[in-house]
């Protein structure tokens, strides 16, 4: 009797499970499609962009009327603007000869971001070596959330400052005769990327596994050798995708380029005179331009072109991350 | 079930169209931005019920939404160029209607500490095209001049560059900035600045006398010299809408231009049409 009571039982409960497997099942497919659904779309609509950014810019390399003013020669070449005058590389879309250069832009861009990066790697290292590897928990708790809220500061109020304060600050201090200059929109800049280098790096410090500190302390080594010598090179992987991911950022910003920068192109390697980025000449003249025209293709060729390089960045700096990683475990996997 | 649905198809029709009816959007010069918020805030205590709301974004901003049909009225710091009446007439089907509602005076300021205190028109294009790069040259002390001026999408701008300029280009070390308060601030910390835009905005800065030629006078940007013409830099501010106005819009128009709503355009600091152009 005992036994077959014990048979029935097994029965029914395996009849049970089966029966919530199966319902658990449909839930589970429904849950699986629902996020797809959500992948595909996020890709989808960053395809889409892709798509009408490339749209919207062909027309410089296929419409002859568009060509006629904005072609890649006018991009990138120097050109004569006037029968008198040596050939010259200006970016002045408004005017009787339209003048389409795209290097002081990329000059612009360039000081902005090299500023940015010197300005934020050295402290955003430095303060993840210190919160990682010295700072007592305490501290840490107080510092970590901190640098991240910085990262939660519109971009907007942070280019408010720079154009107020620092930028008077910095004049008072250096003596530009830009008041509004690359070091200026490259440092606030840098506060934009401090916070993004930081948590990576921060993580990936914390991700180097104890025993390697325990051995390098047991060997003999001080808590500094341990940091610099042991826990950095371990680290260095993905300190170094955060340096790439906080450079995307500096050259794709636009509203503290857009307010702390003066946005006058000028060519020079000049640090303390005023420039205008890729994307700061985008955000100020795309709302005013007559749509379809050269200018407007113009446009759209900068945006492309910021979308290509940063994706260069990106992917060329994923490459060496991997490679990086390779080479400090012993490349075997 | 259906008539609960016609129900609320009606209802939102009817409110809609009441909406379409009562709501005035302006959009447009930052030059204007000042006036027609004082103009709506005036006109919407005077008759409750219409809502006028007024936005900046540059001349060309509005010109844009116009032609696209997303604004009533485009309040705009210059004359429409002949592509954009073509864009309205092709988009909107009607002509563009241009309406000048006030006179401004284009100020060219300096920082308070500057000892430059007048300019000939010709040093001041000269200025701003980098033929003369320091305040020496015009009588101030031995430092660069630093030039501010607006973005391209500014009114202002393709202003000062027709008639200031003589519509050649402006240098390429002028930084724009985004509206004229910016200018004017950006000026008043900038020892070595110089800047251009509306009179109405000139707080905190020292405003140049100008003069047309060396023999004609100095004069600085008041009301006599601009309806004069003594004072050289001068313009109409212009409300634009697509075909004649009708309904709210036009008994707001009327309203501007009637001696009630000119007197606000002096109040804001422009000045108002001479006589015979308020008809």
């Amino acid at each position: 009797m005992k036994n077959r009571t014990t048979v029935f039982q097994k029965a029914e409960k395996q009849e049970l499970s089966l029966r919530y497997k199966r319902r658990g099942r449909v839930k589970e497919w429904f849950i699986e499609k629902f996020i797809l659904l959500n992948a595909t779309l996020a890709i989808v609509a960053i395809i889409l962009i892709f798509v009408f950014v490339g749209k919207e810019a062909l027309p410089v390399f296929t419409s002859p009327e568009v060509q006629k003013e904005a072609n890649l020669g006018e991009f990138f070449l120097p050109q004569k603007y006037s029968p008198d005058s040596s050939p010259n590389i200006i970016w002045q879309p408004v005017s009787q000869r339209p003048k389409y250069s795209v290097i002081p832009l990329i000059i612009g861009t360039l000081k902005a971001t090299i500023v940015a990066m010197l300005f934020a790697i050295p402290l955003a290292v430095a303060a993840a070596i210190f919160t990682s590897e010295f700072a007592p928990n305490r501290l840490k708790e107080i510092i970590k959330p901190v640098i991240e809220l910085l990262a939660g500061i519109p971009s907007v109020v942070l280019g408010f400052f720079a154009l107020i304060v620092m930028a008077s600050f910095l004049q008072s201090v250096f003596d530009f005769t830009f008041r509004l200059n690359a070091i200026n929109a490259g440092i606030a800049l840098g506060l934009a990327v401090i916070p993004i280098i930081y948590t990576v790096s921060e993580d990936s410090l914390n991700a180097v596994p104890k025993q390697y500190r325990e051995a390098s302390l047991a060997l003999g080594a001080t808590r500094w050798q341990t940091a610099i010598k042991v826990a950095l090179p371990a680290a260095l992987p993905g300190i170094f995708a955060g340096i790439v991911l906080g450079f995307g950022r500096a050259v794709g910003e636009t509203m503290i380029v857009l307010m702390a920068s003066g946005n006058a192109a000028i060519v020079s390697w000049n640090f303390g005179e005023s420039i205008r980025t890729l994307s700061a000449t985008i955000a100020a003249e795309l709302g005013e331009v007559v749509f379809g025209s050269p200018h407007y293709h113009a446009l759209f060729f900068l945006g492309a072109l910021l979308f290509v390089v940063t994706f260069i960045i990106n992917f060329s700096g994923a490459l060496y991350v991997e490679k990086l990683k390779a080479k400090l475990t012993g490349a075997k996997r | 079930m259906k008539k609960l649905t016609l129900l609320i198809i009606g209802l939102i029709l009817t409110s809609s169209f009441i909406f379409a009816a009562k709501n005035i959007t302006l959009k447009g010069s930052d030059t204007l931005l000042i006036l027609g918020q004082k103009w709506a805030e005036i006109y919407m205590k005077k008759n409750p019920g219409t809502v006028i709301q007024v936005t900046g974004g540059g001349s060309g901003v509005g010109i844009a939404a116009l032609i696209n049909g997303t604004t009533d009225i485009a309040q705009a710091s210059r004359p429409m160029k002949d592509k954009e009446k073509e864009n309205v007439l092709e988009k909107r089907g009607v002509g563009a209607n241009e309406i000048p509602v006030a006179l401004d005076g284009i100020t060219v300021y300096v920082n308070e500490k500057n000892p430059v205190g007048k300019l000939t028109f010709a040093q001041l294009k000269d200025i701003f095209q980098a033929k003369i790069t320091n305040w020496k040259q015009v009588g101030g002390k031995d430092s660069r001049i630093i030039l501010y001026g607006r973005e391209n999408s500014s009114g202002t701008h393709v202003f000062f560059k027709e008639h200031v300029l003589n519509n050649e280009d402006y240098a390429v070390s002028v930084q724009p900035l985004p509206g004229t308060a910016a200018i004017v601030n950006a000026v008043a910390q900038d020892e070595k600045g110089i800047g251009y835009g509306g009179v109405a905005y000139a707080k905190g800065v020292k405003e140049i006398l100008i003069a047309k030629d060396e023999k004609s006078g100095y004069y600085p940007p008041t009301m006599e010299n601009i309806i004069s013409g003594k004072y050289p830099i001068s313009r109409y501010l212009f409300w634009y809408t697509a075909g004649t106005p009708k309904g709210e819009v036009k008994k707001l128009i009327d309203w501007i231009l009637s001696p009630e709503g000119q007197k606000l355009v002096e109040e804001a600091g422009y000045f108002p049409l001479p006589k015979e152009k308020s008809k």
